[in-house]
């Protein structure tokens, strides 16, 4: 095992308590911070599994598609910012609707 | 040489565990805001990994992006969040923010545990060799226009990625824009601190921009990097308190806007019509296309980074006639 699997491993476990984050907290903001860890956290996984054989140049094709994967995530990020702040002034709660408790 | 790989190991080792415990730490603690500072702390340690990775390209992306753009929007949503909670005199929500994760939720944990694993299990059983395509690249890097392998594949092998790409930050801004104008912030002025700063640092910034679109050619930099400090150096400016003139966010904001994505589409038909693939550059010609769409492509990232910050339409925006 070479250090390009232990940063994949690294990005499984992001991956994996961003996925628990954005189950167990209600509140969108956090949410939002969830995705976001999660991408991080596949992005990792893409680069560091190229990076396998340390011999050979590293592979530019997941390094494009991750820099492109990062300006997108900025994108949704803000996308979704803005459809939290609208529904908190619409219902004054940064929260989904809870279907048990309606 | 055994001394210094033991060195390298450690700091792997202790780079990844603090980046599992400040995302942790990101998602689980009590007060937002303190969650938003350590995640703009996540993202420079992750430009760090990158670094490791030997992905300096990303690493510049990661820092200026990741950490610096996406923590002045969550920043500035939080702020947002907050005054229109006061505003309504609804104190007792403000409790709602914190850690909400009931404790006798078992399911979740399993989930994790589960996801974890079964990813986990599926990564340490792949092939001790990567099937890239680095090679490939290499043989045709010297037809491509550039001589950073990234940039290559970014704006000449894979151009498509790029315009898409260009195309998904353009309809964001406008999904903002189509929710309302711009959120009023309150009569704050800014501090003579960050004025004096914002006013120092904006053309700093442009300067690293131009740099980094140049330097992309050969080295790490390129038009994302350049495009997210121009971002960051509108952004300065908008939270200092300075505002685009009414008669520059109608017709040249929007054009600033496009010039990124149109001249993408106008290069991709031009070199469909002259009988080449879509985005096919002559080797030729392919290094001034390239500085020509990633001159247009810093320009757009930068203006629509800036414009995502507002939260919406330019306040002073006349409706086109």
């Amino acid at each position: 095992m070479n250090t390009a699997f232990l940063y994949a491993l690294v990005g499984v476990g992001l991956f994996s308590l961003g996925l628990y984050a954005l189950i167990v907290h209600a509140h969108l903001l956090r949410k939002i911070l969830a995705i976001n860890v999660m991408g991080s956290g596949v992005f990792l996984v893409l680069v560091a599994l190229a990076r396998r054989s340390r011999d050979a140049p590293p592979d530019a094709v997941p390094q494009a598609m991750v820099i492109t994967g990062i300006v997108v995530a900025v994108s949704a990020t803000a996308l979704a910012l803005t459809l939290m702040l609208k529904l908190s002034g619409e219902t004054g709660r940064a929260e989904l609707p809870d279907d048990r408790r309606n | 040489m055994e001394a210094v790989n033991l060195m390298l190991w450690t700091f792997d080792t202790l780079l990844g565990l603090g980046l599992l415990w400040v995302a942790w730490r990101t998602l689980a603690c009590a007060d937002l805001f303190k969650g938003i500072v350590l995640f703009v702390a996540f993202g420079l340690l992750m430009a760090l990994a990158w670094v490791r990775l030997d992905a300096p390209d990303i690493a510049l992306a990661e820092a200026a992006i990741g950490a610096g753009v996406t923590g002045a929007l969550l920043m500035a949503a939080l702020a947002r969040l907050r005054a229109s909670e006061t505003d309504e005199g609804s104190a007792g929500q403000l409790g709602s923010e914190g850690s909400d994760a009931e404790p006798s939720q078992w399911l979740p944990v399993v989930i994790l545990l589960v996801v974890a694993a079964g990813l986990g299990h599926a990564l340490l059983s792949l092939p001790p060799e990567a099937v890239g395509l680095g090679a490939e690249i290499a043989a045709h890097l010297d037809i491509s226009g550039v001589s950073n392998p990234v940039t290559a594949v970014l704006l000449n092998f894979r151009g498509y990625d790029t315009l898409l790409e260009m195309v998904v930050l353009f309809v964001a801004l406008l999904g903002v824009w189509s929710l309302g104008r711009e959120i009023e912030q309150g009569a704050s002025a800014p501090g003579p601190v960050l004025d004096t700063l914002a006013r120092i640092l904006a053309p700093v910034l442009i300067l690293v921009a131009a740099y980094l679109l140049w330097v992309g050619a050969h080295a790490p930099g390129g038009a994302f990097q350049a495009g997210s400090v121009l971002g960051a150096a509108g952004l300065l400016l908008l939270l200092a308190g300075w505002r685009p003139r009414a008669d520059l966010t109608a017709r040249p904001l929007r054009l600033a806007l496009v010039a990124g994505p149109g001249t993408f589409v106008a290069v991709a038909v031009v070199t469909l019509l002259t009988g080449a693939w879509l985005l096919e550059f002559p080797p030729k010609h392919a290094g001034t296309l390239i500085l020509i769409l990633e001159a247009t492509a810093t320009l757009s990232i930068g203006v629509t980074l800036a414009a995502l910050f507002l939260g919406g339409r330019p306040r002073h925006d006349q409706e086109l006639r």
